[in-house]
């Protein structure tokens, strides 16, 4: 298969995570969404890696260090939004804007 | 550190290397200074009052002292080393720098020795002062300046030193302060001082003209080679000689010391045997061969010496302070040792410098003994001392037979080498000067002797005529006088004729030859030790319980006596004929100039700066100053206010201009 089939593949998902990010209210959802745009990355770095040939596994290896990366982002992200929920009853970052002016 | 190390230009044609230690020497001078600092703030809270600092540094620079001494002797090179202090244009180049030989080692150890000792015993001798704590530290600072003096390489730094020492005296000689007699005496100490200083200081200016160089190795090889000579330098020598006649205390200016025994005992046995008055012979012996290339200046300090050396010899006959009596010892036994360089018996003055070290530190340290015992400085105080203080009459007894030069004490040799040095000047050069010295040093031994014995008789014989009941000192006290004793017996054997080690380590250019087994004569040592024991005789005679002493002599010759002790009215002289006159109309001159032109200039300086300020105040400060402070901070608090609203603490709009931004960039890089 061609790469840039790939390459659309992790674009389309990458723009939905963006989207995600963006407009989402729910910051579970916010999370979610930028999970999305890591699995685009990876993808990327898989499609690539398999486009150069037998020899070229550092772009595999990389994914494998991009998913454990964002394991530990997650379990960073999830406690804060626990965190926020008990203080404040809500998740929605729109009500999150304490910080500022 | 860019230490540069020069060569030894007199070095034999195998250069000798560099011992371990001799290249660190510089570290003992720091050790005392250091300790100083630690006293000074840390010696109150301590429960030993800091002494321990004072006596470790001391230790081990007496260790060091001696192990480097022992280097140069096994054969290891003099080290001379320095680095650039400042520079003035290319001609004027500072250094700060250190030099040290035999004679600076020698100087070592007699100063580390010595100052170890006194600090030892200071800790009996003070014991209940009230400034015990500053009384260590300074005497910490003193045998520091004293070591940094000797290891100078250059004569700035030497003067630093210099100074130094005599700032520590001043503090020293005025440790009890609380009775005006003595302040004055550490006030008339370093304004004395002070008069031969400024000669030094204008002597080392001139040997700068004429030589171009501070460094003392380099102006003694020039007037050695002969590239310095003339006038001048006779000048430069004699103005040097200044600085020697007010700190080693030769005539005319040596009424302070006799004064500066206001100070505790322990400080004036440091002054008087290592770290003061013997600066201006180190001196001296440092720039021997300048001296000596300087013609009429080595005659001036011969004759200078000669007086002195009677003089006060005559005057110590006749003081009933004990202290007093020990005091013109020393100022006569220093002009021994100036005498002996001004005859060019190099080898023999060191060696006594060295001797008298040890035999006098032990008589003023004694004498501290027994005025700790009877507590009275007068020798009409004391009086049949022996039974009552029988080590330090023992120890007391070998240091005045050491000061008499009855064989084997140290200065037996030393003090023949000097006469024997004047005999060889007198006889194979035929200078008249060192016939003076010949004769006013034999003159000086007989009444050496009659004064030790006088001293003797009246402190240890007869009853005791004072209060109390005297008792012996303690350990910390009389431990040091046995080192010191066992010290007097044995270092002249150190200069023994021929086989004795001083000659070979104390030498200096063109005088090799003049080393103690040439100049050796077995009727000179003879003559020498009956001269002595014809004066002790005398003196027992004069002196013993029941007889009158002076007073004999002194009915007939009464106003001769009062002359004596009136110390030749020269105290008076310097007092009503100096002094007096010059004071009151310096005084009026200087009050006027102070009144008229510096007040003038201050308040023309004040209201001239007031006049100014108001301008400068309304314009400068008001107009352009605070505008530039207020307009900085309006235009930040603007900007502030406009870009506060990009703050809005919504998490997704800084997410979406992140993105945005990102994608303009991607943007511009794709495209174009």
């Amino acid at each position: 298969m061609p790469v840039h089939y790939f390459l659309v593949l992790s674009a389309l998902l990458f723009s939905i995570g963006v989207y995600g990010v963006l407009a989402r209210q729910n910051a579970v959802l916010v999370l979610l969404s930028i999970e999305l745009m890591l699995n685009a990355v990876n993808i990327n770095l898989v499609a690539f890696s398999a486009y150069l040939g037998e020899g070229a596994l550092s772009g595999q290896v990389f994914a494998l260090f991009v998913i454990a990366v964002a394991a530990a982002e997650v379990g960073v992200g999830l406690a804060i939004v626990i965190l926020i929920y008990r203080n404040r009853q809500t998740v929605d970052v729109d009500e999150m804007s304490l910080m500022k002016w | 550190m860019d230490l540069l190390l020069l060569a030894q230009e007199h070095a034999p044609a195998a250069v000798p290397k560099d011992g371990f230690l001799t290249q660190y020497m510089w570290l003992v001078p720091l050790l005392p200074v250091l300790s100083f600092f630690v006293i000074l703030f840390f010696g109150k809270r301590m429960k030993s009052r800091g002494h321990w600092f004072g006596i470790g540094a001391l230790s081990i620079g007496l260790a060091m002292s001696l192990y480097a001494f022992i280097e140069l002797a096994a054969g290891n090179a003099a080290v001379e080393k320095s680095w650039t202090w400042f520079s003035i244009g290319d001609s004027i180049n500072v250094e700060f720098g250190m030099h040290y030989d035999f004679l600076a080692g020698v100087m070592f150890v007699v100063v580390t020795l010595v100052s170890l000792l006194v600090h030892i015993y200071s800790t009996g001798y003070m014991h209940d002062d009230k400034r015990y704590t500053i009384f260590f530290a300074f005497l910490s600072l003193f045998t520091g300046s004293m070591l940094f003096m000797v290891i100078a390489n250059n004569l700035l730094e030497l003067f630093i030193g210099w100074e130094l020492v005599g700032v520590c005296s001043y503090f020293l000689i005025g440790h009890y302060w609380e009775e005006k007699e003595n302040s004055s005496a550490a006030i008339k100490a370093f304004i004395t001082n002070r008069v031969g200083d400024m000669a030094f200081l204008i002597g080392i200016f001139v040997l700068f003209f004429a030589g171009h160089s501070f460094n003392i190795e380099e102006l003694n090889h020039a007037v050695h080679e002969g590239h310095l000579g003339g006038t001048i330098l006779t000048v430069g020598a004699l103005l040097l000689f200044g600085g020697v006649i007010s700190k080693s205390a030769q005539f005319p200016l040596y009424v302070w010391l006799p004064d500066a025994m206001a100070g505790p005992t322990p400080v004036s046995a440091l002054i008087h045997a290592a770290t003061m008055v013997v600066a201006g012979v180190y001196l001296v012996a440092r720039m021997f061969l300048l001296f000596e290339g300087a013609g009429a200046a080595l005659d001036v300090v011969a004759i200078v010496a000669s007086i002195t050396m009677l003089l006060a010899a005559i005057l110590a006959l006749v003081q009933d302070d004990i202290k007093r009596v020990l005091a013109y010892s020393t100022i006569s036994q220093l002009a021994y040792m100036v005498a002996a360089l001004g005859v060019g018996a190099y080898t023999a003055g060191v060696f006594h410098l060295f001797t008298h070290a040890m035999f006098k530190a032990l008589l003023f340290l004694g004498a501290g003994s027994l005025i700790h015992a009877v507590h009275s400085n007068n020798m009409s105080d004391m009086g049949g001392l022996r039974r009552f203080m029988p080590h330090t009459f023992r120890t007391f007894v070998i240091g005045s037979l050491g000061l008499a030069g009855i064989f084997p004490l140290a200065g037996f040799f030393s003090k023949d080498e000097i006469i024997g040095g004047a005999l060889r000047s007198a006889s194979d050069l035929g200078s008249a000067s060192a016939w003076v010295v010949l004769i006013s040093a034999t003159l000086t031994a007989f009444l050496t002797a009659l004064y030790v014995t006088r001293m003797l008789i009246k402190t240890f014989w007869g009853e005791y005529r004072g209060h109390g009941s005297p008792h012996e000192s303690p350990g910390s006290m009389v431990t040091p006088l046995w080192i010191l004793a066992g010290a007097t017996l044995t270092v002249g054997f150190l200069g023994f004729p021929v086989i004795g080690p001083f000659a070979d380590w104390i030498t200096v250019p063109g005088h090799e030859h003049h080393g103690f087994e040439t100049l050796y004569n077995i009727v000179l040592p003879i003559g020498a030790t009956v001269v002595a024991l014809l004066a002790i005789a005398l003196g027992i005679r004069l002196f013993s319980e029941g007889r009158k002493g002076f007073d004999l002599v002194a009915s007939p010759f009464g106003w001769i006596y009062r002359f004596i002790e009136n110390k030749y009215y020269l105290d008076d002289f310097y007092l009503k004929g100096i002094v007096k006159p010059i004071q009151y109309p310096i005084a009026r001159a200087s009050y006027w100039t102070n009144q008229k032109i510096l007040d003038g200039v201050v308040n023309g300086a004040g209201a001239g700066a007031v006049a100014l300020s108001h301008p400068v105040y309304d314009v400068i400060d008001q107009q352009v100053v605070d505008f530039a402070v207020n307009g900085a901070a309006g235009i930040t608090g603007f900007s502030g206010g406009l870009l506060k609203y990009i703050q809005s603490g919504n998490v997704q709009r800084y997410a979406a201009v992140l993105f945005a931004a990102i994608a303009a960039f991607v943007a511009v890089f794709v495209l174009a």
